[in-house]
């Protein structure tokens, strides 16, 4: 590609979809509409297994719709409908034959503000696996020490399992819906700026886990930070106005953008 | 500091009139806070001083004797009481689960559209004035009660063991039963409306977090909604429960008002207030004096309801305030 753009290359989206090797989601001519309002325009992209793969790009531009399309969150209002395809695991979840609630126990999602449920931190952890699966006490015990620790928040709340989750500070919260989230062990994990209500040193820690939690999962985050895309992701996605404008690995996107709007808004000139 | 110097004795006279139209205001102000807990105060102390002959007579009895003759100007106090809470425990028992549904539908489950109609219509049927639910359970629902609903129950619930005997009664639809029914009805429209805003404020994101582990809407409600806001709703509960206690008018249209004692629901019985409503008129002396002894302690019951029902919904602010249940 060369660094000149012109209109028709705006449109001609196709470029971006990345080969990956293994691709986890792969999304063709995703559109969304609110109401008659068309959010998203026809965005076709491979999501990769085992990585992390970061949405930029300024407010407004679809990146967190485009989030909620992947676990159909968008059901729960009516209005709000997608086209096109988005396939998991080689199925298409926007079918109407999929069963939402399945698809999002394998689909989990830590959203912008800490979300803990009002129970114990142990009830947390096990609300989803409680919805999905019969474990004897022993094996929910082990599960729900295994998400823990695999949220890095173990250690701090091993002692007070009992009390409840809204007491624990901001970014402990945090980490339990983490925690909550992967212990039902989904395929996908999505999250939603997971760190932009959080102070610096729980956003590090965060950031950290997401790093250590891609060997498990296909991440894919939302953020408005573009350090923390640059630190956090494998491939970054830049969005804009409801278009995909340029996908590829983090390096290229941070280093040598291909499109001039990319490298304006990692530059700060916009956005 | 010079330039505001002489600005502020430019402004003095003003200023002092500002600062006594203050003190003006702070003490009318005052005057009228102090007013409700004289009036509170002057309430109390006059149903005590009017009770006193009837606490002087029977002493203790008052509040353990089954008896209301007054032609022998013997009274106890135990038929009203245990009226007052067995009507208002069956209108809470009735009440809690309707309007709990009504509640979740206009907030949780109803089209964007229906939701506020519904929730209008709900507050429109809590100004209905108490007098017309009366007419209304006299004239429509106890013959109607007493011909249909009322043979079923005997012939179902009142043939089983231990409970069977609380569901038997005369076919005439004047009971403690239809009293509380009316008083569910009525009671209703308050507690779901309390419910629905306890429900609406349960943040989005909670909500959709939930929906996000996989839960299906009827586990999102029980699961996460209603813990979230289980204070508030115990406290809607006891608002309800206080208005049914207190409630007069439609309950005496439908009570029945015999001063009897009975476990059947299906009998008539009396209340407090339905008591008091019709006694008045002619009494004196220690009859009047007991009717003030009722009133005194339908005073209190109520009062202890609303003490906790008050209780609960400070803790609710605590609650929101640091997230900490």
């Amino acid at each position: 590609m060369s660094a000149s753009v012109n209109a028709d290359d705006l449109l001609e989206k196709t470029n971006y979809i990345r080969a990956v090797a293994d691709p986890k989601i792969v999304l063709r001519d995703l559109s969304f509409y609110y109401g008659k309002f068309k959010a998203l325009h026809d965005i076709s992209m491979d999501i990769p297994d085992r990585k992390v793969t970061a949405f930029i790009g300024p407010s407004g531009c679809g990146k967190s719709t485009l989030l909620r399309v992947f676990n159909r969150m968008y059901d729960l209002y009516p209005g709000q409908r997608a086209e096109g395809d988005l396939i998991l695991d080689g199925e298409n979840v926007l079918g109407s034959s999929i069963d939402v609630n399945m698809l999002r126990a394998r689909v989990g999602m830590v959203f912008q503000k800490p979300t803990p449920f009002p129970m114990s931190i142990y009830d947390n952890v096990a609300f989803g696996v409680r919805l999905y699966e019969k474990l004897k006490k022993s094996e929910l015990d082990d599960r729900v020490e295994w998400a823990l620790q695999r949220a890095a928040l173990w250690d701090e709340v091993k002692d007070k399992l009992k009390q409840t989750g809204g007491a624990l500070s901001g970014g402990q919260q945090q980490r339990l819906c983490i925690a909550r989230g992967i212990a039902v062990k989904p395929e996908v994990l999505l999250l939603d700026e997971p760190t932009s209500a959080l102070d610096p040193i729980s956003t590090s820690k965060i950031e950290e886990l997401i790093y250590e939690l891609k060997d498990d999962f296909a991440i894919a985050i939302v953020t408005h930070n573009m350090q923390q895309a640059a630190r956090v992701s494998d491939y970054t996605a830049f969005m804009y106005l409801g278009d995909l404008m340029e996908y590829d690995h983090t390096d290229n996107i941070f280093t040598n953008p291909d499109r001039k709007e990319t490298e304006d808004y990692i530059t700060g000139r916009f956005g | 500091m010079a330039a505001p110097q002489t600005q502020y004795s430019k402004h003095s006279r003003q200023a002092m009139i500002g600062a006594m139209g203050d003190k003006l205001f702070k003490g009318t102000a005052f005057f009228f806070a102090t007013m409700v807990l004289a009036v509170l105060a002057a309430i109390i102390l006059m149903l005590f001083k009017d009770a006193w002959p009837t606490f002087q007579t029977f002493g203790f009895d008052f509040f353990i004797t089954e008896k209301w003759d007054v032609v022998n100007d013997q009274y106890g106090a135990v038929i009203p009481i245990v009226g007052t809470l067995v009507t208002s425990f069956i209108a809470i028992l009735i009440g809690i689960p309707v309007s709990f549904g009504i509640a979740l539908f206009i907030s949780v489950m109803a089209p964007e559209w229906l939701k506020k109609p519904v929730g209008i219509a709900v507050e429109l049927l809590a100004a209905v004035p108490s007098i017309i639910y009366g007419m209304w359970g006299l004239f429509y629902f106890a013959p109607w009660f007493s011909e249909n609903l009322q043979p079923l129950l005997t012939d179902t619930l009142g043939e089983l063991p231990l409970i069977g005997q609380f569901f038997q009664g005369p076919p005439i639809g004047i009971s403690l039963f239809t009293a509380g029914f009316i008083l569910a009805v009525m009671i209703i429209p308050f507690i779901a409306s309390v419910m629905r805003d306890m429900f609406d404020v349960v943040p989005k994101d909670l909500k959709e977090s939930a929906y996000a582990m996989g839960s299906t809407t009827w586990e999102v409600v029980w699961k996460v909604i209603l813990p979230y806001t289980k204070v508030g709703v115990i406290g809607g509960i006891m608002l309800g429960l206080g208005r049914a206690l207190g409630e007069t008018m439609a309950v005496t249209f439908v009570v029945g008002n015999a001063q009897e004692l009975m476990t059947g629901l299906f009998y008539p019985g009396s209340t407090i207030a339905s008591t008091l409503a019709n006694e008045f008129n002619e009494a004196d002396g220690l009859h009047m004096s007991s009717l003030i002894a009722l009133g005194l302690i339908l005073f209190i019951i109520t009062f202890i309801v609303l003490a906790i029902s008050k209780w609960f919904l400070l803790r609710l602010g605590k609650v929101q305030e640091g997230r900490s249940t």
